[in-house]
């Protein structure tokens, strides 16, 4: 097993903070804008975002939720475990609202689906866009693309990408992980 | 993450408390999908379970069905007055005939004590006890302790007291292996006729006293005479069992603390507890209702995810 570093720290953070100034060039006031992460990674980057729409270009008005997809899942019963669930806290109305979901990875696109199906249960939205920090492009199983896009990778389908965050793991960094 | 350790809920027996965590904590998510405006999942879009009730019920069925339809499954319903058992088909033929339509699980409330475990042994598919003659009733006593858990924070350590119709009472029996599994302490207080012989070989004391024992606990379990499954006088009259095991107000009142009151209903007002304690701030009865949906969709999924 081996593994390579994509993004260090310094390049992570200059890519979170593109990300959020795109956000501010389409939302504007972020009035009727909210953040969803999705669980359980997504809502480390939501956290982020979040924080730096907030304390460097003081936008209060933000709201921000974290939305759980496990019991949308279209692999329930296809893994030999039950899929373990996470929280779910959207203190908001989505009804008519610019939602923007936001993923660490976008890879087959799946958990967006289920993500598009779960935040029914909340309200209608009004348009939903997709934020990620990587995008693994080629290994789509379904019409998924981001709107805003951190970095995007190749990667083979015996590879892994993962995203460290300086909160969760003690630094801030993402690694391409080989299995060969 | 982990699974549960059995593919049926036949009863708390079976289970260990690293499955009762399980099914709590996976009951916390379920409870938060229940309370949103649209409450329902689309997990087990390609379940059927079939709800079958050889015996009267009308909460534990329409919780369990309520339950099976909010995590999308397909539900059929059967209830004993209006089928062939009455012609005198057998419990596995009525069993394999439905099975053989292609239903993965069966919810099954029956008169006979070890019915649910008869089936498994005999019948494909996962069984959940809804209730089994006095014996078992997981999920009821799975909803109890929930319930504690959410008003107390945690059952360990905590003095449940169940008062009433021990005998007859699966719920107690069930309740009794739960709250001693997770470290709770129980005792039971009751008519002597309706205290079973060796209730002391389940590791609770018996308090014959009910303010002796509402003054020791932090919450009380009442439960309502069977007169159903009583062929014979257990007490004088029931003016005599108000008097002596009924909760009244103020009894409650004069206890100098605050215990919570449970009830897994149908409630006898007037009987084991009155009006204005079933409707007082201390009763969690109609939380004990709702977590029970909660509680059945957290074990119908987690026992849903072993079908292959």
């Amino acid at each position: 097993m081996s593994q390579k570093v994509l993004l260090a720290s310094k390049e992570m953070n200059i890519i979170l903070q593109r990300l959020a100034c795109q956000l501010i060039e389409n939302h504007d006031t972020f009035k009727d804008s909210v953040i969803i992460g999705i669980q359980p990674r997504g809502a480390f980057l939501a956290n982020r975002i979040y924080k730096i729409l907030r304390e460097d270009y003081g936008i209060t008005t933000i709201k921000m939720g974290q939305l759980d997809i496990t019991f949308y899942r279209d692999d329930f019963r296809r893994s030999d475990k039950p899929l373990e669930a996470n929280k779910t806290h959207i203190d908001f109305v989505v009804e008519d609202k610019r939602v923007i979901f936001v993923d660490d990875v976008l890879y087959t696109g799946r958990s967006i689906r289920a993500a598009l199906t779960a935040v029914q249960s909340f309200g209608r939205p009004r348009e939903i866009e997709l934020l990620t920090l990587i995008d693994r492009r080629f290994s789509r199983h379904l019409p998924i693309q981001p709107d805003y896009n951190g970095r995007q990778v190749d990667a083979i389908n015996e590879e892994k990408v993962k995203v460290n965050w300086k909160e969760n793991e003690g630094e801030d960094a993402v690694y391409l992980i080989s299995k060969l | 993450m982990s699974e549960l350790s059995v593919k049926h809920l036949l009863g708390i027996k079976y289970l260990n408390k690293e499955d009762i965590d399980l099914i709590f904590e996976t009951a916390d998510h379920f409870k938060e999908v229940i309370n949103r405006p649209i409450k329902k999942v689309p997990s087990l879009r390609d379940i059927t379970i079939a709800n079958l009730f050889f015996e009267n019920s009308t909460r534990t069925r329409l919780s369990f069905e309520l339950a099976e339809k909010r995590l999308s499954a397909d539900v059929v319903n059967f209830s004993a007055a209006s089928s062939s058992v009455k012609k005198g088909e057998t419990l596995i033929d009525t069993v394999n005939n439905i099975l053989s339509m292609k239903v993965d699980m069966v919810v099954m409330r029956h008169p006979n004590p070890g019915a649910g475990i008869f089936l498994s042994k005999h019948v494909n598919a996962s069984i959940i006890n809804a209730g089994d003659g006095a014996h078992e009733h997981p999920t009821q006593a799975l909803l109890d302790s929930y319930s504690i858990r959410e008003k107390l924070g945690e059952v360990q350590g905590k003095k449940v007291v169940i008062v009433g119709d021990i005998l007859h009472s699966r719920v107690a029996l069930s309740n009794i292996l739960a709250l001693k599994l997770q470290g709770a302490q129980v005792k039971v207080c009751g008519p002597y006729t309706l205290l079973p012989k060796y209730i002391s070989s389940l590791g609770v004391e018996v308090e014959p006293n009910l303010r002796k024992a509402l003054e020791w606990c932090d919450v009380a379990n009442m439960l309502r005479v069977q007169n159903e499954r009583m062929d014979i006088s257990y007490f004088p009259s029931t003016r005599e069992y108000v008097q002596l095991f009924g909760l009244n107000k103020e009894l409650l009142d004069s206890l100098g603390k605050k215990i919570v009151i449970m009830h897994p209903g149908p409630i006898n007002r007037g009987v084991e507890i009155t009006s204005d304690v079933a409707d007082s701030d201390q009763a969690i009865i109609l939380d004990q209702v709702q977590n029970g949906v909660a509680i059945r969709m957290a074990v119908i999924y987690l026992l849903a995810s072993k079908i292959k």
